[in-house]
């Protein structure tokens, strides 16, 4: 028989529901607009590891609101956010479903502390972490693999990787993802807002880069983890449209290095980011997973009332 | 056979893997951040029965296997191969030791086994999971002994040696769960 039932129960709707309200009541005290940007637009993104689903005619289902809402921003909206159903082909899991809720939000003039701040404002009372604890991604990789990300050899990490199963053939990006997944991220507190930032400048995508206490160029970027896993990515936003542009191409030859489909760079986010964005911290929210932490679910597929199987 | 990418990857799916045909069990996916994609999966190898696991990223594909279980009747065996017929096509297909192994003391001619045929040859034999076999050789019961406590081994027609309470008989019919290899009960004529 047809299981047409919802997968998840009444319990979880109302936390929903009630969550939803508790954001909306959030930035509306802040005076942060609420914006509508679309779903469905002509281009979708270059990242290597983001894979958008096509809609033949219309182009690509978004796999964030991220490029709509820079361009608002270009145009002079001020600090904007919105709640948006995002998708991303292939992400199915324990953690994972193709189409989710992504809370996003811009703060024009605020540095990476002040949105981090912001965060953290909005999470406690949700989630009530016993502490919030921040480090660099090369100290908390380094304390739990004993490995500098930025540092150390291909080969070893290669050999820390396989010590924990690692599928062969992977270049240095993949192998600190793979450490970070397998090794870092299961040991992060639970109970604790862990903040990690000055990621890999690899790992960049639209944030800026610094040089950090070492000189080695590092993302301002940051995520935020709760429960073992990531609720939240931020970054300060790259306002350098020449740099933008640079960034896309390479994507684009990695793309191809991996047999992957040719994207092309969205011109219009282009346009805006030449025509000036303002300097400005942004950020992303996983809300689905903000509610399995705050419900303690172990599987998103039990959070949601009707998961990709049932939809 | 088609490729399946690690998407495709749904408990029960027939890839190949090392040269060998394997079945999905599970495909866990892993993702850090905004990082490459992993899958974790454990498959069983449906030559030999053991569980293997393996990473792969995200998108990478296996072959698919040509596995299907098929019912088929066992007919005999000639020392060599065990011959089995389809039964709608009555094709007959031989298997080898390696594919029978441990199912060879369970089958009795004519009782209908699953077989999982690899490209169309088949590859394990399964028994029923219940059989009905003559006790040849067995010690004669305790007198007065009901309750079958302590047991005692009784050799099968087909050789497979069991432990059965001991006021059963040689020349009586048992049955018999081939998953545990358990005497079940006493089958009346």
């Amino acid at each position: 028989m047809t299981d047409w039932r919802p997968a998840t129960a009444r319990e979880a709707l109302a936390a929903r529901a009630s969550l939803l309200a508790q954001v909306r009541a959030f930035f509306a005290e802040r005076n942060v607009l609420e914006v509508e940007t679309p779903c469905l637009a002509r281009h979708g993104v270059t990242d290597l590891h983001i894979q958008c689903i096509e809609v033949p005619g219309y182009g690509f289902l978004q796999s964030s609101p991220e490029y709509h809402m820079k361009r608002l921003l270009a145009a002079g909206s001020g600090a904007i956010w919105q709640i948006s159903r995002v998708f991303r082909h292939g992400e199915a899991g324990q953690r994972h479903n193709p189409e989710f809720s992504l809370l996003e939000w811009y703060r024009p003039g605020f540095s990476l502390d002040q949105l981090i701040n912001e965060c953290v404002a909005l999470l406690s009372p949700l989630l009530k972490p016993v502490a919030v604890t921040r480090h660099h991604f090369r100290d908390v990789f380094h304390q739990h693999t004993e490995l500098d990300p930025l540092t150390a050899s291909a080969s070893e990490l290669t050999q820390r990787a396989q010590q924990n199963g690692a599928p062969d053939g992977l270049d240095k990006p993949a192998l600190v993802d793979w450490l970070m997944a397998t090794v870092v991220e299961p040991a992060l507190a639970k109970d604790q807002l862990v903040i990690i930032d000055d990621f890999p400048g690899w790992a960049a995508a639209l944030a800026r880069k610094h040089q950090d206490h070492d000189g080695e160029w590092v993302a301002q970027r940051f995520e935020i983890y709760f429960g073992g896993y990531e609720l939240a990515n931020g970054y300060h936003e790259l306002t350098d449209a020449n740099e933008q542009a640079a960034r896309f191409e390479q994507d684009r030859q990695l793309r191809q290095q991996h047999g992957q489909r040719d994207m092309t760079a969205d011109p219009h986010l282009l346009a805006a980011l030449q025509h000036g964005l303002p300097d400005c911290s942004g950020v992303a929210m996983g809300l689905d997973r903000v509610l399995m932490a705050q419900l303690g679910f172990g599987d998103i597929r039990e959070l949601l009332a009707f998961p990709t199987e049932r939809a | 056979m088609a490729n399946y990418s690690t998407n495709d990857f749904k408990p029960g799916l027939k890839v190949m893997l090392d040269g060998d045909p394997c079945a999905i069990l599970e495909n866990e996916y892993v993702k850090p951040g905004k990082g490459q994609a992993f899958n974790r999966v454990r498959l069983r190898n449906l030559k030999n029965g053991k569980v293997w696991e393996r990473t792969f990223r995200s998108g990478d594909t296996l072959e698919g296997a040509d596995v299907v279980d098929q019912e088929m009747q066992f007919l005999y065996s000639d020392g060599e191969f065990w011959h089995f017929m389809h039964p709608t096509s009555f094709e007959q297909l031989a298997a080898s030791e390696a594919a029978v192994a441990d199912s060879a003391k369970w089958l009795k001619e004519e009782d209908n086994c699953q077989v999982t045929l690899w490209n169309g040859v088949p590859l394990v034999v399964y028994p029923p999971n219940f059989v009905e076999l003559e006790i040849i050789e067995a010690d004669p019961g305790v007198k007065g002994d009901t309750a079958g406590t302590g047991g005692k081994p009784a050799k099968l027609a087909t050789g497979a040696v069991v432990r059965v309470p001991l006021f059963v008989q040689t020349g009586e019919i048992v049955k018999v769960d081939t998953r545990s290899g358990e005497y079940v009960g006493r089958v009346k004529e």
